[in-house]
């Protein structure tokens, strides 16, 4: 009975370990960075100076500090709510965005082995999926609640689009399940460490490069960022789904939002560009898995970048060409991609 | 008795179809505007939706109103200016010429080759930061970002010059009635070309990340179709109306001040959508610096201002050491500028199109009646037919290529 007690209290301990060591601490503080990394970024391409002005005293970080200014102004700002027949489940919405969001992350493996993940389930992907689609739940009763007609446009707006695009990115994501053989993102990173012909990283990226242009372009349209932000098109909807949201409400959707940048880094970097390894580099010491850590966060900070730099530079869709693009570009060419893997495979593996 | 599959199925398709016409259709009526991010300026849409597309739409002008007309009437002839200011306060200075542009034609004033010129170069540079403003803000609407500062910057670049030439960014009041309130300062000249190789540069930056753009050309193209004989019979002038493939520009075909005396293109359309149009601001950008470049090499030297006392102030070294120049000086500020009794109707192309001025002269140093012919009112006119039919998101593209500027639709 101890005995059960005591592997029982190690797996719960452990898991709140590594979840406050990863996610809490690595994910929660990438997206913390990136409220202020995406304004100075923006700025930079756009030759402003951007935020600078919060300050300790004389210490102003170039900017930094409004990292800590922003969360001190949305919890003591006035927290409005509508005049609405669904107070409660206005009040749940942000949540429903907010915590499958930071859910997702137990299976991502920041590093080898299960140290380096906060659970370790033979069905990796398919979790992220099960967990991510729920997201579309948050805005969607948010605009419902919200008791607003121009929310209300956004959250069927949203509800088409994340739909839709779901089932692009599951297709895209195929290929790399059929090259690998395997679900378990552990086994899939772990695969990429090999060399193709002794010299080309065996990284999905290599194997599937169409894939992953597939994988990015949904998974932005998922997140509902711009060029896809038609959900909340600030000149066409005034604010789309979160008009109605002020103080932490709406920093949860706002922060549910940066969440989700990091976890298309770290799904991507995983999937596409060969997890924590390091070509060339295995081994058990300490320093080599110190440097896959920091591989693996150098690769997301990359695929962050790459989302940021798309989102400051396309306009945005229309809200049908996003369904067209979805369902008739998108869905046949992740198809197309399935059926050329599975041919190419198969001579492969008959060679 | 058995039913054979087929009649099982026109069964089942009958029944259908009964389920789908049960489906109550309502149509959803909201309000966009007046306070909205796409109303720059202030108008109210009331739309009407069948899902995302527009039904009927209502367009409610006037939230800017300020009785510019009745108030031109209250002061007299020059004190009207600063108002003008306030019509297209985007181009602040076009207004300016063809108000006192208006008054010496009805008075039969020949103003100075200088003036003149002078006159066409804060008309192009107003054009500038007009077209600058509709295809920023334009890029805004459709989600970049970039491209709209990039416009911005652009036009940071052109006010400065307003500013050392008028002594204000928007409230430039800068012409008078007979001539200029100030010679060019001093390097004018240098400080516009240095202005207008930034905007050269910045303007290339937004065609790049625009122009090509698939988003963006999607976006554009084919929506906001004006036909041609729509343009013409609501009275659509400008960019509007030389969209529609129509070549009518006043600088070319009813030419003014020195306009004639300029080498420069008329940009004409064919489809006459939200493209289209924006393709020509862009390029009539080009124009414009092409033409500022002109006046500059053919600037003629001598005063701004004629010589006669009853029309322009005399200078201030008269005023104090002679009894003549007193007592027209007086005159001029207290009696008001005895324009002759008569009308005269005169318009200048403005960053939108026919900026007019319709003025009524009785002689007692007031205006009589000055009525404004804003470009924007009838093009808004038109605007609905070109909103109907079409998808929520297009009434924005729309709207801003048709460049409503509130203080000169509702004067």
């Amino acid at each position: 009975m101890h005995l059960v007690d005591n592997v029982l209290l190690n797996i719960v301990l452990m898991t709140l370990i590594k979840f406050a060591g990863f996610v809490l601490a690595f994910v929660m503080g990438i997206a913390t960075v990136l409220t202020w990394a995406e304004r100075k970024y923006s700025a930079v391409l756009q030759n402003r100076i951007g935020p600078n002005r919060a300050n300790l005293g004389t210490i102003r970080a170039g900017g930094l500090l409004h990292m800590l200014a922003d969360p001190i102004k949305m919890l003591t700002k006035e927290d409005f709510a509508p005049n609405t027949p669904n107070p409660i489940l206005f009040r749940l919405a942000p949540l429903l965005a907010f915590v499958p969001a930071l859910l997702v992350f137990a299976v991502i493996p920041f590093g080898p082995g299960d140290n380096f993940q906060v659970s370790n389930t033979s069905l990796g992907i398919l979790f992220i999926f099960a967990i991510a689609s729920l997201n579309v739940y948050g805005s969607v009763i948010g605009a419902w609640a919200s008791n607003n007609k121009w929310s209300l446009m956004g959250g069927l707006r949203i509800s088409a689009q994340m739909i839709s695009y779901e089932v692009a990115i599951g297709l895209s994501l195929c290929g790399i399940f059929m090259i690998y053989g395997s679900l378990d993102l552990q086994d899939i990173a772990r695969r990429q460490g090999q060399l193709l012909l002794g010299f080309i990283p065996a990284w999905g990226i290599v194997l599937q490069p169409f894939a992953f242009v597939l994988y990015l372009a949904c998974a932005i349209a998922e997140n509902k960022r711009a060029p896809f932000d038609v959900a909340e098109a600030e000149s066409e909807l005034t604010a789309g789904y979160w008009t109605e949201y002020s103080a932490m409400g709406f920093a949860m959707f706002a922060l549910a939002e940066f969440i989700e940048v990091v976890l298309i880094g770290c799904v991507g970097t995983t999937l596409f560009l060969g997890g924590w390894t390091i070509p060339g580099l295995h081994g058990d010491a300490w320093w080599i898995v110190v440097l896959e850590i920091g591989g693996f966060a150098f690769k997301t900070v990359f695929l962050i970048w790459l989302q940021m730099t798309i989102r400051w530079t396309l306009p945005r869709f229309r809200y049908d060409q996003i369904m067209r693009l979805g369902w008739r570009i998108l869905l046949p060419a992740a198809l197309l991609n399935l059926v050329v893997t599975g041919i190419v495979l198969t001579f492969v593996e008959r060679a | 008795m058995t039913m054979t599959a087929s009649q099982k199925l026109t069964q089942i398709r009958s029944e259908l179809r009964t389920e789908e016409a049960e489906i109550v259709h309502d149509k959803m009526i909201i309000n966009m505007g007046p306070s909205h991010p796409a109303t720059h300026g202030t108008v109210k849409f009331v739309l009407t939706l069948d899902g995302e597309t527009v039904d009927d739409v209502d367009i409610t002008i006037g939230y800017l109103h300020r009785g510019f007309e009745k108030m031109a009437e209250a002061g007299t002839w020059q004190q009207v200016l600063p108002y003008t200011d306030r019509l297209n306060y985007v181009s602040p200075l076009i207004n300016n010429v063809g108000y006192v542009g208006a008054v010496e034609k009805l008075w039969g004033v020949e103003i100075t080759p200088r003036a003149k010129y002078i006159r066409m170069l804060i008309s192009e540079l107003s054009r500038m930061t007009d077209h600058l403003t509709s295809i920023a803000a334009g890029a805004l609407e459709l989600g970049g970002f970039t491209p709209f500062l990039y416009g911005v910057e652009a036009r940071e670049a052109l006010y400065p010059l307003v500013e050392e030439l008028t002594g204000a960014r928007l409230t430039t009041s800068y012409t008078r009635i007979g001539g200029l309130a100030k010679d060019l300062p001093d390097g004018y000249e240098q400080h516009m070309e240095t202005a207008l190789a930034h905007v050269e540069q910045l303007v290339v930056k937004v065609d790049k990340m625009l122009t090509k753009n698939r988003i963006f050309y999607d976006r554009m193209m084919h929506t906001g179709v004006l036909s041609q004989e729509d343009a013409i019979s609501s009275g659509c002038t400008g960019v509007m109306l030389r969209c529609t493939g129509v070549d009518w520009d006043l600088r070319k075909h009813q030419p003014y001040l020195a306009y004639n005396e300029l080498d420069f293109d008329v940009i004409v359309g064919s489809r006459g959508d939200n493209y289209d149009r924006y393709l020509c601001r862009l390029e009539e950008l080009g124009q414009s610096i092409k033409m500022i470049r002109q006046i500059f090499k053919q600037m003629p030297g001598g005063p701004i201002n004629v010589g006669d006392w009853r029309v322009c102030l005399p200078p201030k070294d008269a005023v104090y050491n002679s009894i003549e120049g007193m007592i027209a000086h007086f005159k001029l500020i207290t009696e008001g500028h005895q324009v002759p009794p008569g009308e005269a109707y005169f318009a200048v192309e403005g960053g939108n199109g026919e900026v007019g001025f319709h003025i009524v002269s009785q002689g007692n140093g007031r205006p009589y009646r000055v009525k404004v012919r804003p470009p924007c009112f009838y093009a808004m006119g038109i605007l609905k037919k070109l909103i109907v039919g079409h998808m929520l998101a297009d009434i924005v593209p729309t709207f801003d290529t048709l460049n409503m500027i509130g203080g000169e639709v509702d004067r």
